[in-house]
């Protein structure tokens, strides 16, 4: 299914937030997404963030630093975000399973450079809410908060663009092998 | 200019390249275990698309948590169990059989120079210890690659990791991946093969090379691959005496994967490790390391030894070695998991499960257990465990638990103290 992309944002301050800490590993015994729900970054301690939390419940988009979703190769990282209508993820660098999960999935993992990703951070500042709107087609964002606008645009291999738009992999390789 | 083993391997493999960068490769195992894999299975029915590609390239095995400990774990071993049965699937492990997925696929020779390997487990790396691309992947590549038999990848870099002078005897090479991963960062390898060259890798053993390229994916590597020669032959003689003449004929055809004098490297670092100590991780994270003396004197509440980093017959002798006539101290909770049936038959004729036993540890069937922390041997918050296994994330072992990675050596000379201790001191 293609999903929407862009929406109110959650800033997560710190490098190598790993997949135990997405979605631990005792939920693995789940054997749908949807189960995972409740459990999204139940375990990232970080200060300020409060898995429980508003913020986390609205936000449509993540935005952190680099190596983001180091660890384990479970999917039920993505998913927990997926099932929590989070579908674009925007770090300065991923862990390579977790990013072809998203783009497998069909969503967004957006790399931009740390001096980017610091600007995005200095909206947070402030009101403490910023909303990323997100052009794929151009390959565009538009980050709104603390009364400031920042755009820039962003890379994506045609491979990964080729599979968000055909909601995901499997429909992808089932057109074409 | 030539060719690194990776990228032999994506030339032999290549089924498509819709982009350039984007290779599309035909994949001639597809690994699966109990945690991973019924998430593809429903969404496969789902789409009313249940069929396998090639029943004997697939393998199965319940590994992580076996027997079953709740009516969960129950689901999910009987989803991949029915389906292993639905389709067919001959080299499926249950209970009884099974053992560590990184641990029973090679043994049962699954593995071959030249061979590409996904599973949905990001230790697959391991396989690449046979000279074979071997790449952790999630479910939905695991489900393409069920369906389809194909698996995409960037083109991955390869660094080149020359292992040079001699290892001192006490070291092994856990200590020399720990050393490699503090240098490289978790993630100083990432979208990027490593591979291992230069006189330690050529005179370690298969088990020894395993656990080498077990803890690739630790620096973000995609695979951690070793060169195939005569120790690869030897290991997989059982499993291909008849498809050679001899094995000067297997060595010949294995060599085709071993990367060319002039291929082309992102990066290539050279360490000497004749001088290096006993590794021990201090951290929540795998680069965080120091020497087992400098962490010397930290307490720890228990010790697992095991895993598919640690778990074979090999380190079962290292760690027994040091038990040998001594016990474990009473703060401390000793625990062996043989990583599969067989390590575990040859440990007992060996005598390695009496010693493990007359220390005071405790022997558990071949399962991942404690490693992720959901069975046999949780953590409770604020302990500490020592052990032989790969990741220390925080709460990796049950939630506000800390884990120390190092050798099974290493890891047995702390059972018996109860703080961090190198095993060399005894
Ligand atoms: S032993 Fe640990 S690291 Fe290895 S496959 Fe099992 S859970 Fe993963």
């Amino acid at each position: 299914m293609k999903k929407t992309f862009g929406g109110p944002s959650i800033f997560l301050d710190r490098g190598d937030i790993n997949t135990d800490e997405i979605i631990p590993a005792k939920y693995l015994t789940e054997v749908t997404k949807e189960a995972l729900k409740p459990y999204c970054l139940e375990d990232l301690s970080l200060d300020g963030f409060d898995p429980k939390g508003e913020k986390l419940a609205n936000a449509r988009v993540i935005v952190t630093r680099d190596n983001f979703g180091c660890g384990s190769s479970r999917e039920h990282a993505p998913w927990v975000f997926e099932v929590n209508d989070i579908h674009t993820v925007i770090a300065e660098s991923y862990a390579r399973i977790f990013r072809q999960n998203m783009f497998n999935c069909g969503m967004l993992a957006i790399e931009l450079p740390k001096e980017q990703i610091d600007k995005l951070f200095a909206l947070e500042q402030g009101s403490g809410d910023v909303d990323i709107a997100i052009n794929l087609a151009e390959q565009e964002i538009v980050a709104r908060g603390n009364g400031i606008e920042e755009s820039c645009r962003f890379e994506i291999s045609p491979f990964d663009k080729a599979l968000v738009e055909a909601g995901g992999w499997v429909e992808y390789a089932d057109a074409r092998y | 200019m030539g060719q690194t083993t990776a990228e032999k391997i994506f030339a032999a493999h290549l089924r498509d390249e819709p982009f350039q960068g984007t290779k599309v490769l035909d994949i001639d195992r597809v690994l699966c275990h109990e945690i991973t894999t019924p998430v593809a299975i429903a969404d496969l029915e789902w789409r009313g698309k249940d069929r396998v590609f090639d029943a004997s390239k697939i393998k199965a095995v319940i590994d992580h948590v076996t027997p079953a400990k709740d009516s969960k774990t129950a689901l999910q071993a009987k989803i991949l169990r029915d389906w292993a049965r639905r389709h067919e699937i001959k080299d499926f492990f249950d209970v009884g059989r099974n053992g560590v997925c990184h641990a029973i696929f090679p043994e049962k020779g699954y593995i071959r120079p030249g061979f590409t390997a996904i599973m949905g487990d990001s230790h697959t790396c391991t396989h690449g210890a046979f000279g074979a691309f071997a790449a952790g992947v999630g479910t939905t590549d695991l489900e393409v690659g069920i369906l389809k038999g194909v698996c995409a990848f960037r083109e991955p870099k390869t660094i080149r990791v020359n292992l040079n002078g001699k290892l001192p005897g006490g070291v092994y090479a856990k200590d020399v991946i720990l050393f490699v991963i503090g240098q490289l960062g978790v993630n100083g390898a990432t979208d990027r093969v490593i591979e291992f060259h230069g006189p330690v890798v050529e005179t370690m053993s298969m088990d020894a090379r395993m656990t080498l390229c077990n803890m690739a994916i630790e620096a973000g590597g995609t695979c951690g691959i070793c060169q195939p020669d005569m120790v690869t032959v030897e290991y997989l003689w059982p499993f291909i005496g008849e498809e050679y003449a001899s094995k000067a004929e297997a060595l010949a055809d294995f060599q085709n994967w071993v990367a060319d004098t002039d291929a082309g490297y992102d990066k290539v670092l050279d360490f000497d490790v004749s001088a290096l100590e006993p590794q021990v991780t201090y951290g929540f994270k795998p680069d965080c390391v120091k020497s087992a003396k400098e962490m010397a004197g930290t307490k720890v509440d228990q010790v697992y030894i095991g895993t598919c980093t640690n778990g074979r017959i090999e380190d079962l002798r290292q760690a027994a070695a040091v038990l040998k006539g001594r016990t474990v101290a009473d703060s401390v909770r000793g625990i062996v998991s043989p990583a599969t049936p067989k390590i575990f038959q040859e440990a007992l004729a060996e005598g390695l499960i009496q010693i493990f036993m007359d220390a005071g540890f405790c022997v558990t069937n071949p399962t991942c257990g404690a490693c992720l922390g959901m069975s046999n041997g949780v953590l409770a918050e604020g302990e500490v465990c020592a052990a032989t296994s790969n990741r220390n994330f925080s709460g990796r072992m049950g939630k506000g638990g800390m884990v120390h990675l190092m050798s099974p050596s290493t890891a047995a000379a702390t059972a018996i103290t109860g703080v961090i201790t190198d095993a060399r001191s005894f």
